[in-house]
């Protein structure tokens, strides 16, 4: 069989470098191709931006193909502190970071919900999945819809309840209401928990697909042991379910961290920010004053983009140091 | 099991449960059947505030033509397919081989080569954005489709690494081991041992991805101008300009913009939700 050739390969008198060093070797060959590319797009971008946070660009360059940015230091960050729209991006990247964690323990919820095995139950499963799978620009405009208050379902809703319809003598309807109809998305108040609101529908999804995956896989005996112990309910779920669902809390954590921190096009579907900025978050401020219809501010941007890279390091670093314990308990 | 099998509640319970099941389906997809409805509606019924009402005629075929006769919705169609698939090709490919790389091989570097493709993977873009942009700006590469690709396939290969990695580190490494003993060239380790082997990690990133490329709207904001290169959500969100208060288009425009997602998930299913929860289980 394949041993016919290998008594050549062990007698030729001098292997080569290549041959001998093949072990070593062998990864950097496998690994080019990605990591080149991996490197043009992402690694050195990173350090660019940082970099170009020091200057101040509107992008173009002179005749001779030569950047026309011009060092200023620390001064946009400087500008950033006293910039109110800043603060504003930042304080609702907080709303979202903490109301988007609601999708954990409601993803948990509905996975409980459905944990059985009845008939159909497959069908229904994929069918709350369903929200996750299309694209938050088409989640944006449903809810867009859903919320407005002429044409959408909670105007409708609304009206009928607390409105009375009248016609006048041309024939034309209008309505008359004890309250007037609530428009979400242009109150500077509600917009931001109105597109919160909205993304958390896809969010539970996902976490619900999460924690389902790992219910299949909690460990029977235990369940019944604690059943004979008398454990149930709530108890059971606290002190023994939810135990075992760790390494699926975990990934829901992160990602629902990650999609907050992320979220940008649901913001630039539903409101672009507004009304006076008020539910922009840094992703989509940056976007904003970066590329604008007044020019681009390529260093501001910079600036906005490396303090929310600042915050994400922060939770990467952890879920990196996380993945590092598992890779050493491992293996 | 938790919680115990409604069976074992007797047959009240489990009817009750059964019956409420589709209730709370309904409840949950209201959105996405409010807007169904809204899209087969006529203007008529939408101006009338006709929102949950059954529509007074069935507008369907001609509310869908409209969108492809009115607008650029089936050029914007194109080129999400045209952007997606070489990414998938791509993405998936290089991550084969780096995978096998990282898994297979002790170097040094292999643990923070390894993390620096999962760190990558969860960078916020506008990190990225302007080096991206003015990068794709002196290439040429600006308001195209490979403009598109190319960075999608970039960015992904972090997450496709990441998962094949894992992947082939769960595979039984004697595999290899025997195959170097004897004597096997290690591309060809590759090619006829390891690969046959992820095929279902092959699948079910190449979903993922898809679903993931096709739902993007920052790049194509970030990476396009006109029509010619736009994909299809930064289309939807134009075609939403263009249609104001024309609910009944927008929102048949939207479903369009969602039906290949959906399509790709129902298909394979299985190998999405494998995907998605990758490590949730130990």
């Amino acid at each position: 069989m394949t041993h016919a050739v290998l008594p050549e390969t062990e007698t030729r008198s001098e292997p080569g470098w290549l041959r001998r060093n093949k072990l070593a070797i062998a990864p950097w060959i496998f690994l080019i191709p990605a990591l080149i590319f991996f490197a043009i797009y992402v690694v050195i971008p990173i350090f660019e931006s940082l970099w170009l946070s020091l200057y101040q660009w509107n992008g173009l360059y002179d005749a001779e193909g030569n950047s026309t940015a011009v060092w200023v230091g620390f001064q946009n960050y400087v500008k950033l502190w006293d910039d109110p729209n800043f603060w504003t991006s930042l304080r609702n990247n907080i709303a979202w970071l903490v109301l988007y964690m609601l999708a954990v323990p409601l993803g948990l919820f509905i996975a409980l919900f459905l944990n059985q095995t009845v008939t159909g139950m497959r069908f229904y499963k994929s069918m709350f999945f369903f929200p996750f799978v299309i694209s938050q620009v088409v989640v944006g405009l449903i809810f867009g819809w859903f919320y407005n208050p002429d044409f959408g379902v909670v105007g409708t809703v609304w009206k009928a309840m607390f409105c009375e319809e009248t016609t006048n003598i041309l024939g034309n309807t209008t309505f008359i209401c004890e309250r007037p109809v609530p428009d979400i998305l242009s109150s500077e108040q509600w917009a931001t928990y109105g597109i919160i609101a909205a993304g958390l529908w896809p969010q539970i999804a996902y976490c619900m697909i999460l924690y389902l995956t790992g219910l299949n896989n909690v460990a029977a005996d235990q369940i019944e042991a604690a059943r004979l112990d008398g454990a149930k309910g709530w108890k059971m779920l606290w002190y023994v379910v939810v135990p075992q669902l760790k390494p699926a809390t975990f990934i829901a954590v992160v990602v629902t961290v990650i999609g907050a921190l992320r979220s940008f096009d649901m913001i630039a579907i539903m409101t672009q920010g507004g009304p006076f900025g008020s539910t922009n978050v840094l992703s989509h401020y940056m976007f904003e004053v970066a590329i604008s219809e007044y020019g681009e501010r390529y260093g501001y941007g910079s600036s906005v983009a490396t303090v929310l890279f600042g915050i994400m390091l922060f939770f990467i670093s952890y879920f990196l140091w996380r993945m590092y314990q598992d890779e050493k308990g491992g293996r | 099991m938790f919680p115990r099998p409604i069976e074992k509640s007797g047959t009240t319970a489990k009817a009750a449960y059964q019956a409420f099941l589709p209730v709370a389906l309904i409840m949950w997809l209201l959105p996405l059947l409010a807007i169904f409805l809204t899209s087969i509606r006529s203007a008529a019924d939408i101006n009338s505030g006709n929102v949950f009402g059954w529509p007074s005629e069935f507008a369907l075929i001609a509310n869908y033509t409209a969108v492809f006769t009115q607008s650029a919705a089936a050029q914007y169609m194109i080129n999400s397919v045209l952007i997606t698939v070489p990414t998938v090709i791509i993405s998936v490919a290089l991550a084969c081989l780096a995978g096998y790389a990282l898994a297979i091989y002790r170097f040094r570097v292999a643990l923070p080569l390894f993390f620096l493709f999962v760190a990558g993977n969860f960078i916020p873009f506008q990190i990225l954005m302007v080096p991206v942009r003015d990068m794709s700006v002196q290439t040429g590469l600006y308001d195209t489709i490979a403009g598109q690709f190319l960075f999608h396939a970039a960015f992904q290969t972090g997450f496709c690494t990441l998962f094949m990695r894992n992947f082939i580190k769960a595979l039984p490494f004697d595999l290899v081991e025997s195959a170097r003993i004897e004597g096997v060239a290690e591309w060809r380790i590759f090619w006829y041992v390891v690969l046959p082997l992820v095929r279902p990690a092959i699948a079910a990133l190449a979903v993922l991805i898809f679903t993931f490329v096709w739902n993007d709207f920052f790049w194509a904001n970030v990476l396009t101008q006109g029509e010619s290169a736009k994909p299809i959500t930064a289309g939807v969100r134009a075609l939403n300009g263009q249609f104001v208060n024309n609910w009944h288009l927008v929102s048949a425009a939207s479903l369009l913009a969602a039906i290949p997602p959906v399509v790709c998930f129902f298909l394979m299913q299985r190998h999405f939700i494998a995907g998605l929860t990758l490590g949730a289980v130990k």
